[in-house]
C-alpha cells in the first residue's frame, strides 16, 4: 500500500484516470475545472499521453467520441455551460454505445450562474441530458479518495457496457485537499473487437447512431433498455450508515453528504437515532437499497444542493407511506450542519404523518 | 480530537500554504484532515483565506461554521472571521498589518505579534510571517507538534525552493518562542 499524501480533489482525479490506463484529453477551459487540464498539460506527456486543448466544448466531446471510436480510454471534463454544449456528442456516443468519461465539476446555474459548489446538474446528468433514450452512468464521489477511485471505476463500467460516463462533483470536491493513497489497481483493458483500428487484412466495421431500415431503431433502443436494466441489477453504489429503530434517515450526495455527515454525528451525539444513505452511483440509482431502508425508518430528509432533483428519485423509491422532507439550497448555498441538525431535531418532534414539504435552509 | 482554524490574509501573504503546511503536518501525526480555500475571484492582493480541519476521527464538512481558531494576516481578513470563532476560541493577529484595537471580540484567546516585522528584522525576509504566525498557533494551540511542523516543510521546499527551508524553520521557531515567551498568554 502506498503512502499518504495529500492531493486536491482535481488532481486526484486526473491521477486516476492515468491509473485507468487512459492516455487522451481533451477539453477546453471552464472554472471551476481548471485544475484538471492544468495539471494533466503537464502529467500526460510524461506517461506518453495526449494533451489537447481544444477550440471548443463540442469539438472536445467529438474528439473524445473519435478517441473512444478508436478504441482509446479517453477523458474530457468541463463544468456546466460546457457540458450543456457536449450534449448531443454525448447522445451520439451513447446512440453509437461508445465508452468515455466525462467530468462535470458543476458550477452554479442556469445560465453562466457562477462558479461556486451547487449539485443543480444532478438531473441533466441522471436523465441523459441530450435527445434521445439513454442514460450516462454517473458516479459522485464525496471525498479526495473517490475523486480518484471512482474515476478508475468509471473508465472500467463504460468500458462493460459501451456508454459513456460522468464523474459528477462540485468545487468543493475539485478544490478540497485531503490525504489520499494512490493504489491503482492492476491495470485490464479490455479487448475491444468492436474498435475502429483499420481494415487492413480485416472486415471493415462501422460505428453509427443512424438506422434506417424499417424496426431497426426500435430493436437498438431495446438493446439500450437491456443494457440500462442490466446496469440497474448489478452496478448499484451506495454507501449506509445504519441504526436500530432509527427516528430519521438522511439522503445525500456528493459534496452535500459532507454537511450531512457532521450533522449526523452532531445528531448522534445527542442521542437522536439517525441513518445515512448516501448514493454514489447516481444513474443506476440506489432505488432497492432507499425502499428497503425507509421501510424501516418512517421520516426521510433529503439534503441537496438544488431546489429538489435527487429528491425526485427518493420519492419514487420510498416504501409506501414513508414521508419524505427536503432541506434545500439552491445557488451556492452550503447547508450548514447546524440548520441541518435543526432539520433533523424538527422531523423528531414533528410525530408520525409529516407533509411532503420543501424546506429552505 | 477536533480542531478547525481559518488561515486568512492577503493573497500573496501566503495564508494558503501556511494551511497545506499545517495539513501535512496533521497528516504526518496520523490525523484526519481537510484543506479547503476560499473559492471565488481571488488574486494577489485580494483576500484569500482556508480552512483547515484536524480531527482523530473521519472529517464530515471541511468548512468552520464555528472554527476553534483565526489567523487573520490582514485587516479585512480579521474583520470578516472574527466574528465566527467559537467562544474562548483562538485568534491570533498579525499586527504588523492590523491595528489590535479592531479586535472587537472579549471572549476569546488572543495572540498578537507583529509577524511581518519579526520575519523581516530577525529572518531577514518579510515574506517568512506566515511562517512565524503558524508558529505561534501550534506552539499555543498545540494541535500539532512544531517538530512536525518542521518535517512537513519538507514536501514544499524541494529543488530550487530548498534555500527558503532554512529561513522558514528560523521564521516558526522564533513564532513558536514568542508564545512560549508570552506571559501563559493574554
Amino acid at each position: 500500500m502506498s503512502e499518504r499524501q495529500i492531493l486536491k480533489g482535481c488532481v486526484a482525479l486526473a491521477e486516476g484516470a492515468i491509473a485507468a490506463g487512459y492516455r487522451f484529453y481533451f477539453g477546453y477551459p471552464i472554472t471551476p475545472q481548471n485544475d484538471i487540464p492544468e495539471y494533466l498539460s503537464a502529467r500526460l506527456p510524461q506517461v506518453g499521453g495526449v494533451f489537447i486543448q481544444a477550440e471548443s466544448e463540442v469539438a472536445s466531446i467529438n474528439m473524445l467520441l473519435g478517441a473512444a471510436a478508436a478504441g482509446a480510454r479517453a477523458m474530457t471534463s468541463s463544468s456546466g455551460p460546457g457540458i450543456s454544449l457536449m450534449q448531443e456528442g454525448l447522445s451520439y456516443m451513447a446512440g453509437s454505445e461508445l465508452p468515455g468519461l466525462v467530468v462535470n465539476i458543476t458550477r452554479i446555474g442556469p445560465g453562466l450562474g457562477g462558479i461556486a459548489a451547487s449539485q443543480g446538474d444532478y438531473r441533466q446528468a441522471t436523465r441523459g441530458g441530450g435527445h434521445g433514450d439513454y442514460h450516462l452512468i454517473v458516479l459522485a464521489p464525496n471525498s479526495v479518495q473517490e475523486m480518484y477511485d471512482l474515476t478508475i471505476k468509471a473508465f472500467y463500467l463504460a468500458d462493460k457496457y459501451r456508454n459513456p460516463a460522468m464523474i459528477l462533483a462540485d468545487a468543493i470536491l475539485g478544490q478540497m485537499k485531503e490525504p489520499i493513497f494512490l493504489n491503482p489497481p492492476p491495470l485490464v483493458l479490455p479487448e475491444k473487437p468492436w474498435a475502429l483500428t483499420g481494415a487492413r487484412g480485416k472486415k471493415a466495421q462501422l460505428i453509427k447512431s443512424l438506422y434506417l431500415a424499417d424496426g431497426e431503431m426500435e430493436q437498438h433502443n431495446w438493446h439500450l433498455y437491456e443494457k440500462y436494466r442490466r446496469l440497474e441489477r448489478e452496478e448499484v453504489l451506495v454507501e449506509t450508515d445504519l441504526q436500530e429503530k432509527m427516528d430519521v434517515l438522511l439522503v445525500s450526495f456528493g459534496s452535500c453528504s459532507r454537511m450531512v455527515q457532521s450533522a449526523l454525528d452532531l445528531a448522534r451525539s445527542r442521542g437522536i437515532r439517525v441513518g445515512f444513505l448516501r448514493p454514489i452511483s447516481l444513474y443506476p440509482f440506489p432505488q432497492q437499497a432507499v425502499r428497503e431502508v425507509s421501510r424501516e425508518v418512517g421520516k426521510v430528509l433529503v439534503v441537496e444542493m438544488n431546489t429538489g432533483q435527487m429528491w425526485d428519485d427518493v420519492r419514487l423509491s420510498l416504501y409506501p407511506g414513508c414521508r419524505a422532507r427536503l432541506l434545500a439550497r439552491p445557488g451556492g448555498g452550503i447547508p450548514a450542519p447546524g440548520q441541518i441538525l435543526a432539520e433533523i431535531e424538527n422531523l423528531v418532534k414533528a410525530g408520525d404523518g409529516i407533509d411532503e414539504s420543501v424546506h429552505q435552509a | 480530537m477536533y480542531y478547525d482554524v481559518i488561515l486568512s490574509g492577503f493573497g500573496g501573504q501566503g495564508v494558503l500554504l501556511m494551511g497545506d503546511i499545517l495539513a501535512q503536518a496533521a497528516m504526518l501525526e496520523n490525523r484526519q484532515v481537510t484543506w479547503m480555500p476560499s473559492y471565488g475571484v481571488e488574486m494577489r492582493g485580494g483576500a484569500a483565506s482556508c480552512t483547515v480541519v484536524i480531527s482523530s476521527k473521519k472529517i464530515g464538512s471541511p468548512l468552520a461554521e464555528e472554527p476553534c481558531g483565526l489567523i487573520a494576516m490582514s485587516k479585512p481578513s480579521l474583520l470578516k472571521f472574527q466574528d465566527k470563532i467559537k467562544s474562548g476560541g483562538l485568534l491570533i493577529v498579525n499586527t504588523s498589518f492590523v491595528e489590535p484595537e479592531m479586535i472587537t471580540r472579549e471572549d476569546l484567546k488572543k495572540i498578537c505579534l507583529p509577524a511581518s516585522e519579526i520575519s523581516y528584522r530577525e529572518v531577514g525576509d518579510y515574506k517568512m510571517a506566515n511562517a512565524v504566525l503558524l508558529g505561534a498557533f501550534v506552539s499555543f494551540s498545540r494541535v500539532v507538534t512544531l517538530r512536525r511542523v518542521e518535517e512537513a516543510l519538507d514536501v514544499f521546499f524541494r529543488e530550487e525552493k530548498q534555500k527558503l527551508l532554512p529561513l522558514m524553520l528560523k521564521a516558526l521557531q522564533r513564532g513558536s518562542r514568542y508564545v512560549l515567551e508570552m506571559d501563559g498568554g493574554s
